[in-house]
């Protein structure tokens, strides 16, 4: 299925504005959910205590992978989602390092209840992988569009949470947080998107990396939103805006600092997610500047609704989780500042 | 005493999109929807009546599916033969002109993923255009991928989609009826056998017995297929009948492709008293297509157009 927004014109590489930061360029299409099944495998054959549990939806979120390579090592859950998350807190205080995974909408808002206390309140080593995640799902609409985990998650104390930006960042931040001790979340999606990290990217968990200069605004964003950013930087290059972005792949713990720095340089902030407006990537951007260096900020995202069917560009495009609905922002928020 | 009034009935919220899908011209000729004629709901209509709406219901399905490019097969073709008696053999009581009156029966699909069966039953019944199902899973059309209530498609109770939670609203819709508004009307509900692993729906059960609603009838589509594999393969759910019983149910143990049973099954649970019934349903997946029967592959797969044909060749 063919799945870009179609804002993405070309192969183009994307250059940056000072050379400092790598190039990127578009290799070529492919779901982040793939770089979770093949970042399970990797942890599987580097640890033996890593184990996987299924929730009926394996070949979806790719747990299959790990299933073929390491089937001693995998549990097959059935459909219950809330047990198979008391059941990995069950293996984690046993020593185990146990993934469950689920489409978001399960893994985590049908399970927050049992992530608050059996999870996080253990402080249990639990890794959740939560799929399917945002409006990019397509034509199975509402109930399985999820827009509201990264709320719900990054509110959890002990909790830490990643929102790759593509496919190699997606198996890189799944090594990352199996090896990282803790709770953790991983949020990826369905739908084939860009891919335009590579292995020598720089990627750490618990860091925001600026993949583009620019001192006039910054674009701060996570899962295929980023790459969005790059194309609208580019854009807006070519009408005077030199645009900062941030790849913000973990949410929690946010990486302070570059939030910070990015403010007092640029002065303007815009936020950009495939998730809803309120207590995602934004609100915790926001909830740190008001504090720290309150500068004007707009928010790309879902507005407070519910998604429907429909084809994922069709809908990335209606609900403006675009690089044109950026520009706009950026345009804005540019204006907003003196 | 005053009673609060406000809008139960769905009403289209959501916004999905500047304008309808608009179905294709030649499929609504090539398949004479513009002339059909709904089907009719009567006790008296004879089991042969209502095995051709069943065929009618599996060749909108096929219909519909093969024009969304995606979208369950499996579960809505082998659940027909039910729905057909549900809604045509006068087991449900409904009025498709006055789809929300009061005195209707409800119906829930908590294995929302089985919409198709949904929106093909609710067409033959006339809730609907025919050419509307041409229309699954478009942009902006009532028909989603799982049903959606914000989109007010008449015969739409509640949006479902996540597995396990049509069960509970369905005990939440008998118990409104049994207790407070009492105005005598049944609740149907169906449920996957895989959607059984849910602890949500045990906990309605349990609910539902506690309660005693003999106004609530479940019906397990026991095709012991779910996604990853059979049933036994994922999590077992054997002993589905006696799991039930040892929770409250009258339970009734049917072939669910036999629709003299599946009509004695209904007229069964309507005369139980102080009791919720589950009628557990023996079924194949994607029955009775040759290349889907049993194979648990057609769970969340559509025809393509050559298979398409191919079914509905089998279905003339
Ligand atoms: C809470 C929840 N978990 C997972 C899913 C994904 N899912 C959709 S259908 C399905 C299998 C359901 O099996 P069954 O109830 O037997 O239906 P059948 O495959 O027979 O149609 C799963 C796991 C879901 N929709 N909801
Ligand atoms: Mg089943």
């Amino acid at each position: 299925m063919e799945t870009t927004t179609k804002t993405i014109a070309n192969n183009e590489p994307l250059a940056s504005t000072n050379g400092m930061k790598p190039k990127f360029e578009l290799l070529g299409k492919k779901a982040t959910r793939f770089g979770f099944g093949e970042g399970l495998v990797t942890l599987g054959e580097r640890y033996e205590n890593v184990v996987v549990l299924g929730g009926d939806i394996t070949g979806s979120v790719m747990t299959s992978y790990f299933q073929e390579k390491f089937p001693d090592r995998f549990f097959s859950a059935g459909i219950m989602e809330a047990t198979a998350t008391l059941v990995a807190t069950g293996l984690a205080l046993s020593g185990k390092v146990p993934f469950f995974a689920s489409y978001g909408a399960f893994a985590a808002c049908r399970n927050t209840d049992m992530l608050r206390i059996s999870v996080c309140y253990n402080d249990a080593n639990v890794k959740i992988g939560g799929g399917h995640a945002g409006i990019s799902v397509g034509p199975d609409g509402a109930t399985h569009q999820v827009l509201e985990e990264i709320a719900i998650t990054r509110t959890l104390p002990n909790m830490t949470l990643v929102v790759p930006c593509d496919f190699t960042e997606a198996k890189k931040a799944t090594v990352a947080i199996g090896e990282f001790v803790g709770p953790a979340y991983i949020r990826f999606g369905r739908t084939d998107t860009p891919m335009f990290t590579k292995e020598d990217t720089p990627f750490e968990l618990g860091r925001a990396q600026v993949f583009r200069e620019g001192n006039d605004v910054a674009i701060c964003a996570c899962g295929p939103m980023v790459w969005e950013a790059l194309v609208a930087a580019e854009e807006l290059a070519k009408e005077g805006i030199d645009a900062r972005v941030i790849n913000v792949s973990t949410i929690k713990p946010l990486d302070n600092a570059t939030l910070i720095a990015a403010a007092k340089e640029c002065g303007a902030i815009v936020s950009a997610e495939e998730h809803q407006i309120t207590a995602g990537l934004g609100g915790a951007i926001a909830e740190l500047l008001v504090k720290e260096y309150p500068v004007p900020m707009e928010f790309v995202g879902v507005h407070d609704t519910f998604g429907g069917s429909g084809e994922p560009d069709e809908l990335m495009a209606l609900f403006g989780l675009t690089s044109v609905t950026i520009i706009e922002a950026a345009k804005k928020v540019v204006k907003r500042k003196s | 005493m005053a009673e609060l009034k406000f809008h139960i009935y769905p009403i289209e919220s959501g916004f999905h999109g500047p304008k309808r899908p608009t179905p294709s011209p030649d499929l609504i000729a090539k398949y004479n929807y513009a002339n059909f004629k709904p089907f009719k709901n009567s006790k008296q209509n004879s089991d042969e009546y209502i095995a051709t709406a069943a065929k009618e219901i599996r060749r909108d399905i096929i219909r519909s599916l093969v024009e969304a490019k995606s979208g369950h097969s499996g579960g809505p073709l082998g659940i027909s033969d039910v729905m057909a008696t549900l809604y045509f053999g006068g087991v449900m009581r409904y009025d498709p002109k006055q789809p929300w009156m009061e005195s209707r029966d409800r119906f829930v699909l908590s294995a929302g993923h089985m919409a198709p069966v949904l929106y093909a039953t609710l067409a033959n019944a006339g809730f609907m255009e025919k050419k509307e199902l041409l229309t699954l899973r478009k942009l902006n059309s009532r028909l989603q991928g799982h049903p959606g209530r914000d989109m007010g498609l008449p015969g739409i109770e509640t949006s479902t989609g996540s597995l396990g939670q049509g069960m509970g609203i369905a005990v939440g819709m008998a118990l409104a009826d049994k207790y407070v508004s009492k105005n005598d009307h049944r609740v149907y509900c169906i449920t996957g056998d895989g959607e059984l692993q849910e602890g949500e729906i045990w906990e309605a059960a349990m609910f539902a017995s506690h309660w005693k609603l003999d106004n609530l009838c479940v019906l397990v589509d026991r095709n012991h297929c779910q996604i990853d594999g059979r049933n036994p393969d994922v999590m077992e759910v054997d002993p589905v009948a006696d799991k039930w019983k040892a929770f409250g149910f009258h339970t009734i143990h049917i072939n669910g492709h036999s629709i003299p049973e599946i009509r004695a099954a209904y007229a069964e649970a309507n005369s139980v008293k102080e009791k919720p019934t589950c009628i557990v349903a023996e079924t194949y997946m994607g029955h009775p297509i040759s290349f889907m029967n049993d194979d648990y592959r057609w769970h969340g797969k559509p025809p393509n157009k050559e298979q398409a044909e191919k079914a509905l060749a089998e279905l003339e």
